[in-house]
Protein backbone atom coordinates (compact mmCIF):
# COMPACT_ATOMS: atom_id res chain seq x y z
CA UNK A 1 0.00 0.00 0.00
CA UNK A 2 1.14 3.52 -0.64
CA UNK A 3 0.97 6.42 1.77
CA UNK A 4 -2.43 7.64 0.62
CA UNK A 5 -3.96 4.17 0.95
CA UNK A 6 -2.49 3.79 4.42
CA UNK A 7 -3.96 7.14 5.37
CA UNK A 8 -7.39 5.85 4.30
CA UNK A 9 -6.94 2.73 6.37
CA UNK A 10 -6.13 4.81 9.45
CA UNK A 11 -9.11 7.07 8.83
CA UNK A 12 -11.34 4.05 8.56
CA UNK A 13 -10.00 2.65 11.82
CA UNK A 14 -10.49 6.00 13.54
CA UNK A 15 -14.07 6.05 12.27
CA UNK A 16 -14.67 2.63 13.79
CA UNK A 17 -13.12 3.51 17.09
CA UNK A 18 -14.60 6.99 17.46
CA UNK A 19 -17.67 7.15 15.23
CA UNK A 20 -18.92 10.42 16.72
CA UNK A 21 -15.86 12.38 15.70
CA UNK A 22 -15.86 14.59 12.64
CA UNK A 23 -12.72 13.58 10.79
CA UNK A 24 -13.19 15.72 7.69
CA UNK A 25 -10.83 18.42 8.95
CA UNK A 26 -8.24 16.15 10.48
CA UNK A 27 -4.81 17.80 10.47
CA UNK A 28 -2.15 15.28 9.53
CA UNK A 29 0.64 16.96 11.44
CA UNK A 30 -1.27 17.53 14.69
CA UNK A 31 -1.50 14.84 17.36
CA UNK A 32 -4.71 12.77 17.17
CA UNK A 33 -5.23 13.34 20.88
CA UNK A 34 -5.31 17.09 20.36
CA UNK A 35 -8.03 16.88 17.72
CA UNK A 36 -10.27 14.11 19.04
CA UNK A 37 -11.34 12.49 22.27
CA UNK A 38 -8.86 9.63 22.24
CA UNK A 39 -7.34 8.06 25.31
CA UNK A 40 -4.89 5.23 25.83
CA UNK A 41 -7.67 2.64 25.51
CA UNK A 42 -8.47 4.01 22.06
CA UNK A 43 -4.81 3.91 21.09
CA UNK A 44 -4.61 0.27 21.99
CA UNK A 45 -7.64 -0.27 19.83
CA UNK A 46 -5.91 1.34 16.85
CA UNK A 47 -3.02 -1.07 17.32
CA UNK A 48 -5.40 -4.03 17.72
CA UNK A 49 -7.43 -3.05 14.65
CA UNK A 50 -4.24 -3.01 12.59
CA UNK A 51 -3.36 -6.42 13.92
CA UNK A 52 -6.85 -7.71 13.22
CA UNK A 53 -6.97 -6.42 9.65
CA UNK A 54 -3.36 -6.79 8.54
CA UNK A 55 -1.87 -9.27 10.95
CA UNK A 56 0.87 -6.86 11.96
CA UNK A 57 2.20 -6.63 15.49
CA UNK A 58 3.30 -3.27 16.78
CA UNK A 59 5.63 -3.47 19.77
CA UNK A 60 4.67 -1.31 22.72
CA UNK A 61 7.88 0.69 22.36
CA UNK A 62 6.74 1.82 18.91
CA UNK A 63 3.39 3.25 20.07
CA UNK A 64 5.03 6.66 20.32
CA UNK A 65 5.22 6.69 16.52
CA UNK A 66 1.47 6.76 16.25
CA UNK A 67 0.85 10.26 17.54
CA UNK A 68 -0.10 12.04 14.30
CA UNK A 69 -1.42 10.90 10.92
CA UNK A 70 1.90 11.75 9.27
CA UNK A 71 3.99 9.87 11.80
CA UNK A 72 1.60 6.89 11.72
CA UNK A 73 1.66 6.66 7.93
CA UNK A 74 5.44 7.01 7.86
CA UNK A 75 5.78 4.25 10.47
CA UNK A 76 3.41 1.90 8.67
CA UNK A 77 4.68 2.39 5.11
CA UNK A 78 7.49 -0.16 5.31
CA UNK A 79 5.34 -2.55 7.36
CA UNK A 80 2.38 -2.47 4.99
CA UNK A 81 4.15 -2.04 1.64
CA UNK A 82 3.28 -5.56 0.57
CA UNK A 83 -0.23 -5.56 1.98
CA UNK A 84 -3.06 -5.05 -0.43
CA UNK A 85 -5.31 -2.08 -0.08
CA UNK A 86 -8.89 -2.75 1.06
CA UNK A 87 -11.27 -2.76 -1.91
CA UNK B 1 -13.02 -28.16 22.56
CA UNK B 2 -10.42 -25.57 23.40
CA UNK B 3 -10.78 -21.81 23.65
CA UNK B 4 -8.61 -18.76 24.22
CA UNK B 5 -10.96 -17.68 27.00
CA UNK B 6 -13.95 -19.17 28.75
CA UNK B 7 -16.25 -16.60 30.29
CA UNK B 8 -18.43 -17.75 33.16
CA UNK B 9 -21.76 -15.92 33.18
CA UNK B 10 -23.78 -14.33 30.38
CA UNK B 11 -24.61 -11.15 32.24
CA UNK B 12 -23.68 -7.65 31.17
CA UNK B 13 -20.03 -7.92 32.19
CA UNK B 14 -19.49 -11.38 30.71
CA UNK B 15 -21.12 -10.48 27.40
CA UNK B 16 -19.16 -7.22 27.15
CA UNK B 17 -15.90 -9.04 27.79
CA UNK B 18 -16.97 -11.59 25.20
CA UNK B 19 -17.56 -8.92 22.56
CA UNK B 20 -14.09 -7.47 23.02
CA UNK B 21 -12.46 -10.88 22.76
CA UNK B 22 -14.51 -12.13 19.82
CA UNK B 23 -14.10 -8.88 17.91
CA UNK B 24 -10.34 -9.22 18.15
CA UNK B 25 -10.48 -12.77 16.87
CA UNK B 26 -10.06 -14.69 20.09
CA UNK B 27 -11.87 -18.00 20.32
CA UNK B 28 -14.25 -17.36 23.20
CA UNK B 29 -17.26 -19.00 24.76
CA UNK B 30 -19.65 -17.66 27.34
CA UNK B 31 -21.15 -20.29 29.64
CA UNK B 32 -24.41 -19.56 31.42
CA UNK B 33 -26.17 -21.87 33.87
CA UNK B 34 -29.58 -20.28 33.49
CA UNK B 35 -31.93 -20.68 30.52
CA UNK B 36 -31.45 -17.07 29.56
CA UNK B 37 -28.95 -14.23 29.54
CA UNK B 38 -28.71 -11.24 31.83
CA UNK B 39 -27.66 -12.53 35.23
CA UNK B 40 -28.36 -9.90 37.89
CA UNK B 41 -29.99 -7.78 35.21
CA UNK B 42 -32.12 -10.37 33.50
CA UNK B 43 -35.71 -10.36 32.32
CA UNK B 44 -38.63 -12.76 32.35
CA UNK B 45 -42.18 -13.15 31.15
CA UNK B 46 -45.14 -13.86 33.40
CA UNK B 47 -48.85 -13.95 32.56
CA UNK B 48 -48.13 -12.34 29.20
CA UNK B 49 -46.09 -9.46 30.55
CA UNK B 50 -42.41 -8.69 30.27
CA UNK B 51 -40.58 -7.92 33.50
CA UNK B 52 -37.05 -6.71 34.14
CA UNK B 53 -35.29 -8.17 37.15
CA UNK B 54 -32.82 -5.43 37.89
CA UNK B 55 -33.31 -2.46 35.64
CA UNK B 56 -34.83 0.63 37.11
CA UNK B 57 -32.79 2.99 35.00
CA UNK B 58 -29.49 3.10 33.24
CA UNK B 59 -27.17 5.58 34.92
CA UNK B 60 -24.45 7.63 33.23
CA UNK B 61 -26.99 8.97 30.75
CA UNK B 62 -25.51 10.98 27.88
CA UNK B 63 -27.14 12.26 24.71
CA UNK B 64 -26.22 10.35 21.55
CA UNK B 65 -23.06 11.69 19.95
CA UNK B 66 -21.46 12.63 23.26
CA UNK B 67 -17.75 11.94 22.96
CA UNK B 68 -16.78 11.63 26.59
CA UNK B 69 -17.98 9.77 29.64
CA UNK B 70 -18.54 6.12 30.50
CA UNK B 71 -21.52 5.51 28.22
CA UNK B 72 -19.73 6.88 25.16
CA UNK B 73 -16.65 4.87 26.10
CA UNK B 74 -18.47 1.60 26.34
CA UNK B 75 -20.39 2.14 23.10
CA UNK B 76 -17.11 2.78 21.31
CA UNK B 77 -15.32 -0.14 22.92
CA UNK B 78 -18.12 -2.55 22.03
CA UNK B 79 -18.34 -1.15 18.49
CA UNK B 80 -22.06 -0.49 19.05
CA UNK B 81 -24.22 2.46 18.05
CA UNK B 82 -26.12 4.80 20.35
CA UNK B 83 -29.26 3.42 18.74
CA UNK B 84 -28.51 -0.04 20.03
CA UNK B 85 -29.31 1.11 23.55
CA UNK B 86 -32.30 3.35 22.73
CA UNK B 87 -31.99 5.35 25.92
CA UNK B 88 -34.47 8.08 26.73
CA UNK B 89 -33.72 10.48 29.57
CA UNK B 90 -35.64 10.66 32.82
CA UNK B 91 -38.09 13.44 33.55
CA UNK B 92 -37.19 14.01 37.18
CA UNK B 93 -36.38 12.07 40.35
CA UNK B 94 -36.42 12.88 44.03
CA UNK B 95 -34.94 11.99 47.40
CA UNK B 96 -37.59 12.26 50.12
CA UNK B 97 -36.79 11.98 53.83
CA UNK B 98 -39.98 12.56 55.78
CA UNK B 99 -41.08 16.04 54.80
CA UNK B 100 -37.72 17.12 53.33
CA UNK B 101 -37.04 16.51 49.67
CA UNK B 102 -34.47 17.14 46.99
CA UNK B 103 -35.42 16.79 43.36
CA UNK B 104 -32.88 16.13 40.65
CA UNK B 105 -32.74 15.70 36.88
CA UNK B 106 -30.03 14.86 34.38
CA UNK B 107 -28.90 18.46 34.69
CA UNK B 108 -26.55 18.78 37.65
CA UNK B 109 -27.31 22.50 37.96
CA UNK B 110 -30.88 21.60 38.86
CA UNK B 111 -29.70 19.67 41.92
CA UNK B 112 -27.30 22.45 42.87
CA UNK B 113 -30.18 24.89 42.74
CA UNK B 114 -32.36 22.60 44.89
CA UNK B 115 -29.65 22.39 47.50
CA UNK B 116 -29.29 26.15 47.46
CA UNK B 117 -33.00 26.44 48.22
CA UNK B 118 -33.40 23.55 50.66
CA UNK B 119 -30.04 23.68 52.43
CA UNK B 120 -28.76 27.23 51.94
CA UNK B 121 -26.13 26.87 54.68
CA UNK B 122 -24.56 23.98 52.80
CA UNK B 123 -24.41 25.26 49.25
CA UNK B 124 -20.75 26.30 49.37
CA UNK B 125 -19.88 23.00 51.01
CA UNK B 126 -21.77 21.13 48.34
CA UNK B 127 -19.94 22.99 45.60
CA UNK B 128 -16.61 22.13 47.20
CA UNK B 129 -17.63 18.49 47.35
CA UNK B 130 -18.75 18.49 43.71
CA UNK B 131 -15.44 20.04 42.66
CA UNK B 132 -13.42 17.41 44.53
CA UNK B 133 -15.47 14.67 42.92
CA UNK B 134 -15.07 16.16 39.47
CA UNK B 135 -11.30 16.10 39.76
CA UNK B 136 -11.02 12.42 40.64
CA UNK B 137 -10.32 9.63 38.19
CA UNK B 138 -13.27 7.25 38.25
CA UNK B 139 -12.56 3.89 36.74
CA UNK B 140 -9.15 3.14 38.11
CA UNK B 141 -8.23 -0.51 38.64
CA UNK B 142 -6.05 0.55 41.53
CA UNK B 143 -7.87 2.71 44.07
CA UNK B 144 -7.08 2.55 47.75
CA UNK B 145 -10.06 1.99 50.07
CA UNK B 146 -11.23 5.12 51.87
CA UNK B 147 -14.41 5.93 53.77
CA UNK B 148 -16.72 8.02 51.63
CA UNK B 149 -18.75 9.02 54.67
CA UNK B 150 -15.70 10.57 56.33
CA UNK B 151 -14.73 12.50 53.24
CA UNK B 152 -18.29 13.70 52.55
CA UNK B 153 -18.73 14.70 56.18
CA UNK B 154 -15.54 16.73 55.91
CA UNK B 155 -17.32 18.81 53.32
CA UNK B 156 -21.00 18.79 54.35
CA UNK B 157 -21.82 19.57 57.95
CA UNK B 158 -25.55 18.78 57.96
CA UNK B 159 -25.98 15.02 58.63
CA UNK B 160 -29.42 15.04 56.99
CA UNK B 161 -27.95 16.29 53.72
CA UNK B 162 -25.12 13.75 53.97
CA UNK B 163 -27.66 10.93 54.32
CA UNK B 164 -29.85 12.31 51.53
CA UNK B 165 -26.87 12.39 49.18
CA UNK B 166 -25.83 8.88 50.14
CA UNK B 167 -29.32 7.42 49.83
CA UNK B 168 -29.62 6.99 46.02
CA UNK B 169 -25.94 6.14 45.69
CA UNK B 170 -26.18 3.35 48.20
CA UNK B 171 -29.48 2.00 46.90
CA UNK B 172 -28.03 1.86 43.40
CA UNK B 173 -24.62 0.55 44.15
CA UNK B 174 -23.38 -0.13 47.67
CA UNK B 175 -22.54 -3.64 48.78
CA UNK B 176 -21.60 -2.36 52.23
CA UNK B 177 -23.88 -1.19 55.01
CA UNK B 178 -23.67 2.40 56.31
CA UNK B 179 -20.73 3.60 54.23
CA UNK B 180 -19.16 3.22 50.80
CA UNK B 181 -15.67 3.11 49.46
CA UNK B 182 -14.77 6.62 48.27
CA UNK B 183 -13.98 5.56 44.71
CA UNK B 184 -17.30 3.76 44.44
CA UNK B 185 -19.05 6.82 45.90
CA UNK B 186 -17.44 9.00 43.25
CA UNK B 187 -18.44 6.65 40.45
CA UNK B 188 -22.04 6.58 41.71
CA UNK B 189 -22.21 10.34 42.36
CA UNK B 190 -21.15 11.09 38.80
CA UNK B 191 -23.32 8.35 37.34
CA UNK B 192 -26.49 9.45 39.09
CA UNK B 193 -26.21 13.15 39.85
CA UNK B 194 -23.84 14.48 37.20
CA UNK B 195 -24.87 12.32 34.26
CA UNK B 196 -28.27 10.94 35.20
CA UNK B 197 -30.84 8.32 34.28
CA UNK B 198 -32.07 6.93 31.01
CA UNK B 199 -34.14 3.94 30.05
CA UNK B 200 -34.85 1.97 26.90
CA UNK B 201 -38.61 1.54 26.23
CA UNK B 202 -38.07 -2.19 25.87
CA UNK B 203 -36.23 -2.48 29.18
CA UNK B 204 -32.98 -4.32 29.72
CA UNK B 205 -33.92 -6.91 27.13
CA UNK B 206 -33.04 -4.49 24.33
CA UNK B 207 -29.58 -3.85 25.77
CA UNK B 208 -28.90 -7.53 26.30
CA UNK B 209 -30.07 -8.44 22.82
CA UNK B 210 -27.76 -5.82 21.31
CA UNK B 211 -24.86 -7.32 23.23
CA UNK B 212 -25.66 -10.90 22.22
CA UNK B 213 -26.11 -9.90 18.57
CA UNK B 214 -22.73 -8.23 18.56
CA UNK B 215 -21.07 -11.07 20.39
CA UNK B 216 -22.37 -13.73 18.04
CA UNK B 217 -21.72 -11.77 14.87
CA UNK B 218 -18.14 -11.31 16.01
CA UNK B 219 -17.82 -15.08 16.25
CA UNK B 220 -18.40 -15.64 19.97
CA UNK B 221 -20.15 -18.75 21.25
CA UNK B 222 -22.91 -18.55 23.83
CA UNK B 223 -24.02 -21.67 25.70
CA UNK B 224 -27.09 -21.50 27.90
CA UNK B 225 -28.07 -24.23 30.36
CA UNK B 226 -24.31 -24.78 30.64
CA UNK B 227 -23.55 -24.22 34.30
CA UNK B 228 -19.98 -24.49 35.45
CA UNK B 229 -19.51 -26.96 38.27
CA UNK B 230 -15.80 -26.35 38.76
CA UNK B 231 -12.72 -24.68 37.35
CA UNK B 232 -9.95 -27.12 36.43
CA UNK B 233 -6.60 -26.19 37.86
CA UNK B 234 -3.25 -27.75 37.02
CA UNK B 235 0.07 -26.49 38.29
CA UNK B 236 -1.38 -23.25 39.47
CA UNK B 237 -3.07 -22.41 36.20
CA UNK B 238 -6.70 -22.63 35.17
CA UNK B 239 -6.85 -25.06 32.27
CA UNK B 240 -10.57 -25.12 31.74
CA UNK B 241 -13.87 -25.90 33.40
CA UNK B 242 -16.15 -28.82 34.15
CA UNK B 243 -19.83 -28.30 33.41
CA UNK B 244 -22.73 -29.50 35.55
CA UNK B 245 -23.24 -32.34 33.08
CA UNK B 246 -19.63 -33.47 33.46
CA UNK B 247 -18.30 -32.21 30.13
CA UNK B 248 -14.87 -30.62 30.26
CA UNK B 249 -13.95 -27.57 28.25
CA UNK B 250 -10.36 -26.40 27.88
CA UNK B 251 -9.17 -22.85 27.66
CA UNK B 252 -6.04 -20.80 27.99
CA UNK B 253 -7.77 -18.28 30.24
CA UNK B 254 -10.88 -18.15 32.40
CA UNK B 255 -12.81 -14.99 33.17
CA UNK B 256 -15.50 -15.33 35.81
CA UNK B 257 -18.40 -12.97 36.42
CA UNK B 258 -19.99 -15.35 38.91
CA UNK B 259 -18.78 -13.42 41.93
CA UNK B 260 -15.67 -13.74 44.12
CA UNK B 261 -17.04 -16.13 46.76
CA UNK B 262 -18.80 -18.09 44.04
CA UNK B 263 -15.65 -18.31 41.90
CA UNK B 264 -13.55 -19.40 44.85
CA UNK B 265 -16.05 -22.23 45.36
CA UNK B 266 -15.66 -23.28 41.75
CA UNK B 267 -11.94 -23.64 42.36
CA UNK B 268 -12.58 -26.06 45.19
CA UNK B 269 -11.82 -26.11 48.89
CA UNK B 270 -8.19 -26.17 49.81
CA UNK B 271 -7.22 -23.76 47.07
CA UNK B 272 -6.62 -20.16 48.01
CA UNK B 273 -7.34 -18.66 44.67
CA UNK B 274 -8.86 -15.63 46.31
CA UNK B 275 -8.41 -14.15 49.76
CA UNK B 276 -11.07 -15.08 52.28
CA UNK B 277 -13.91 -12.81 51.27
CA UNK B 278 -17.04 -12.45 53.34
CA UNK B 279 -20.21 -12.67 51.30
CA UNK B 280 -22.39 -9.59 51.18
CA UNK B 281 -25.55 -9.02 53.17
CA UNK B 282 -27.32 -6.36 51.19
CA UNK B 283 -30.30 -7.68 49.32
CA UNK B 284 -33.74 -6.49 48.33
CA UNK B 285 -37.36 -7.38 47.91
CA UNK B 286 -39.08 -5.85 44.95
CA UNK B 287 -42.73 -5.73 43.90
CA UNK B 288 -43.70 -4.73 40.40
CA UNK B 289 -47.27 -3.48 39.93
CA UNK B 290 -48.92 -3.22 36.53
CA UNK B 291 -51.54 -0.47 36.54
CA UNK B 292 -54.67 0.21 34.56
CA UNK B 293 -53.40 3.70 33.72
CA UNK B 294 -50.19 5.68 33.46
CA UNK B 295 -48.65 6.85 36.76
CA UNK B 296 -48.78 10.42 35.42
CA UNK B 297 -52.58 10.16 35.31
CA UNK B 298 -52.46 9.60 39.06
CA UNK B 299 -50.31 12.70 39.45
CA UNK B 300 -47.03 10.85 39.70
CA UNK B 301 -44.46 12.14 37.23
CA UNK B 302 -41.15 11.23 38.79
CA UNK B 303 -38.99 8.46 37.41
CA UNK B 304 -37.37 7.38 40.68
CA UNK B 305 -38.21 8.33 44.26
CA UNK B 306 -35.78 7.35 47.00
CA UNK B 307 -37.62 7.56 50.29
CA UNK B 308 -36.75 7.31 53.95
CA UNK B 309 -39.16 8.01 56.77
CA UNK B 310 -36.77 9.73 59.16
CA UNK B 311 -33.73 11.98 59.03
CA UNK B 312 -31.26 9.13 59.55
CA UNK B 313 -30.90 6.66 56.70
CA UNK B 314 -30.07 3.10 57.74
CA UNK B 315 -28.66 1.19 54.82
CA UNK B 316 -28.06 -2.27 56.23
CA UNK B 317 -29.40 -5.79 56.31
CA UNK B 318 -32.64 -5.30 58.26
CA UNK B 319 -33.60 -7.33 61.32
CA UNK B 320 -37.09 -7.63 59.85
CA UNK B 321 -37.75 -9.60 56.68
CA UNK B 322 -38.22 -6.28 54.84
CA UNK B 323 -37.25 -2.77 55.89
CA UNK B 324 -40.31 -0.57 55.66
CA UNK B 325 -38.50 2.61 56.66
CA UNK B 326 -36.97 3.26 53.27
CA UNK B 327 -37.17 2.21 49.66
CA UNK B 328 -37.22 3.08 46.00
CA UNK B 329 -40.28 3.80 43.90
CA UNK B 330 -39.52 3.44 40.22
CA UNK B 331 -41.94 4.39 37.44
CA UNK B 332 -40.52 3.18 34.12
CA UNK B 333 -43.11 5.33 32.34
CA UNK B 334 -41.70 8.62 33.57
CA UNK B 335 -38.98 8.97 30.97
CA UNK B 336 -38.99 11.19 27.91
CA UNK B 337 -39.90 8.48 25.38
CA UNK B 338 -41.02 9.08 21.79
CA UNK B 339 -44.27 7.32 22.55
CA UNK B 340 -45.78 6.04 25.80
CA UNK B 341 -45.16 2.53 27.05
CA UNK B 342 -48.07 0.14 26.59
CA UNK B 343 -48.88 -0.09 30.30
CA UNK B 344 -48.32 1.87 33.49
CA UNK B 345 -45.94 0.29 35.99
CA UNK B 346 -44.70 1.04 39.47
CA UNK B 347 -41.89 -0.89 41.13
CA UNK B 348 -41.20 -0.71 44.84
CA UNK B 349 -37.92 -1.93 46.23
CA UNK B 350 -36.82 -2.26 49.83
CA UNK B 351 -33.94 -3.77 51.78
CA UNK B 352 -34.61 -7.36 52.77
CA UNK B 353 -33.05 -9.92 55.11
CA UNK B 354 -31.74 -12.80 52.96
CA UNK B 355 -31.60 -15.42 55.70
CA UNK B 356 -35.25 -14.97 56.52
CA UNK B 357 -36.30 -15.50 52.93
CA UNK B 358 -34.06 -18.52 52.33
CA UNK B 359 -35.41 -20.39 55.33
CA UNK B 360 -39.14 -20.31 54.61
CA UNK B 361 -40.87 -23.44 53.42
CA UNK B 362 -42.41 -22.95 49.98
CA UNK B 363 -46.03 -22.31 50.99
CA UNK B 364 -45.05 -19.91 53.70
CA UNK B 365 -42.72 -18.19 51.24
CA UNK B 366 -45.50 -17.51 48.77
CA UNK B 367 -47.79 -16.20 51.53
CA UNK B 368 -45.12 -13.92 52.93
CA UNK B 369 -44.25 -12.51 49.51
CA UNK B 370 -47.85 -11.41 49.23
CA UNK B 371 -48.09 -9.97 52.71
CA UNK B 372 -44.82 -8.04 52.49
CA UNK B 373 -45.76 -6.79 49.05
CA UNK B 374 -48.90 -5.28 50.59
CA UNK B 375 -46.87 -3.78 53.39
CA UNK B 376 -44.25 -2.12 51.23
CA UNK B 377 -46.96 -0.71 49.00
CA UNK B 378 -48.60 0.73 52.10
CA UNK B 379 -45.27 2.17 53.16
CA UNK B 380 -44.58 3.66 49.72
CA UNK B 381 -47.92 5.42 49.28
CA UNK B 382 -46.81 7.91 51.90
CA UNK B 383 -44.60 9.30 49.13
CA UNK B 384 -46.52 8.71 45.90
CA UNK B 385 -50.20 8.77 44.97
CA UNK B 386 -52.02 5.61 45.96
CA UNK B 387 -51.74 3.39 42.93
CA UNK B 388 -53.11 0.29 44.68
CA UNK B 389 -56.74 0.56 43.48
CA UNK B 390 -55.34 0.63 39.95
CA UNK B 391 -53.13 -2.45 40.12
CA UNK B 392 -54.03 -5.09 37.53
CA UNK B 393 -51.29 -7.52 38.43
CA UNK B 394 -48.13 -7.74 40.47
CA UNK B 395 -45.08 -9.87 40.89
CA UNK B 396 -42.62 -9.92 43.75
CA UNK B 397 -39.11 -11.18 43.94
CA UNK B 398 -36.94 -11.67 46.97
CA UNK B 399 -33.32 -12.50 47.84
CA UNK B 400 -34.34 -16.12 47.30
CA UNK B 401 -35.38 -15.43 43.71
CA UNK B 402 -32.12 -13.63 43.02
CA UNK B 403 -30.03 -16.43 44.47
CA UNK B 404 -31.99 -19.04 42.55
CA UNK B 405 -31.52 -17.40 39.18
CA UNK B 406 -28.06 -15.91 39.48
CA UNK B 407 -26.23 -18.12 41.95
CA UNK B 408 -25.00 -15.03 43.77
CA UNK B 409 -24.62 -15.89 47.45
CA UNK B 410 -27.24 -14.32 49.74
CA UNK B 411 -29.00 -12.91 46.68
CA UNK B 412 -26.73 -9.89 47.00
CA UNK B 413 -27.19 -7.80 43.94
CA UNK B 414 -24.16 -5.69 44.77
CA UNK B 415 -22.00 -8.63 45.66
CA UNK B 416 -19.39 -8.92 48.37
CA UNK B 417 -18.27 -5.80 50.26
CA UNK B 418 -14.61 -6.45 49.61
CA UNK B 419 -14.03 -5.95 45.91
CA UNK B 420 -11.29 -7.39 43.76
CA UNK B 421 -10.76 -4.19 41.84
CA UNK B 422 -7.76 -5.34 39.82
CA UNK B 423 -9.67 -8.47 38.81
CA UNK B 424 -6.75 -10.76 39.60
CA UNK B 425 -6.67 -14.04 41.50
CA UNK B 426 -3.81 -16.24 42.71
CA UNK B 427 -3.95 -18.04 39.37
CA UNK B 428 -2.21 -16.03 36.69
CA UNK B 429 -4.88 -16.76 34.08
CA UNK B 430 -8.08 -16.62 36.13
CA UNK B 431 -9.72 -13.20 36.35
CA UNK B 432 -12.88 -11.67 37.78
CA UNK B 433 -15.21 -9.15 36.26
CA UNK B 434 -18.63 -7.85 37.13
CA UNK B 435 -20.16 -7.03 40.47
CA UNK B 436 -17.33 -8.38 42.63
CA UNK B 437 -14.63 -6.69 40.59
CA UNK B 438 -16.42 -3.62 41.78
CA UNK B 439 -17.94 -1.60 38.97
CA UNK B 440 -21.65 -1.80 39.61
CA UNK B 441 -24.79 -1.08 37.71
CA UNK B 442 -25.56 -1.52 34.09
CA UNK B 443 -22.87 0.77 32.69
CA UNK B 444 -20.42 -0.19 35.43
CA UNK B 445 -20.68 -3.90 34.80
CA UNK B 446 -20.21 -3.50 31.05
CA UNK B 447 -17.14 -1.38 31.67
CA UNK B 448 -15.89 -3.97 34.11
CA UNK B 449 -15.96 -6.67 31.44
CA UNK B 450 -14.28 -4.35 28.95
CA UNK B 451 -11.55 -3.00 31.22
CA UNK B 452 -10.54 -6.35 32.69
CA UNK B 453 -10.42 -7.88 29.21
CA UNK B 454 -8.34 -4.98 27.85
CA UNK B 455 -5.97 -5.17 30.79
CA UNK B 456 -5.25 -8.89 30.84
CA UNK B 457 -6.74 -10.80 27.93
CA UNK B 458 -6.00 -8.66 24.90
CA UNK B 459 -2.37 -7.82 25.40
Amino acid sequence: MNAEEIRQVILEILTRIAPDEDLSDLQDDVAFRDQMELDSMDFLDIVMELRKQYRIQIPEDDYQNLTTMNSTVAYLEPVLKDASSPA
Amino acid sequence: MSYDTIIIGAGLSGLSAGIRLAYFDRKVCVLERHTTIGGLNSFYRLRNRNYDVGLHAVTNYATPGTKTGPLSKLIRQLRLQWDDFQLFPQLQSAIVFGDRSLRFTNDFDFLTQEIKEQFPQQIDNFRRLAKMIDQRDDWSLDPKPLSAREVVSDHISDPLLVDMIFCPLMFYGSPTPHDMDLSQFIIMFKSIFCEGFGRPPGGVRSILKALVRKFKSAGGELHLRAGVRSILIKQNRAVGVVLDDGREIEARNVLSSAGSVETAKLCGHGTNVLPQIEPGEISFLESIFTLDRMPAELGHKQAIVFYNDSSRFRYECPADPVDLRSGIICSPNNFDYDSPLSEGTIRITALANPRHWFQLPEEEYVAQKKSWCDRIAESAVRYVPDFRPHALDEDTFTPRTIKKFTGHVNGCVYGAPQKVVDGKTQLENLFLCGTDQGFLGIVGSMLSGILITNQYLLR
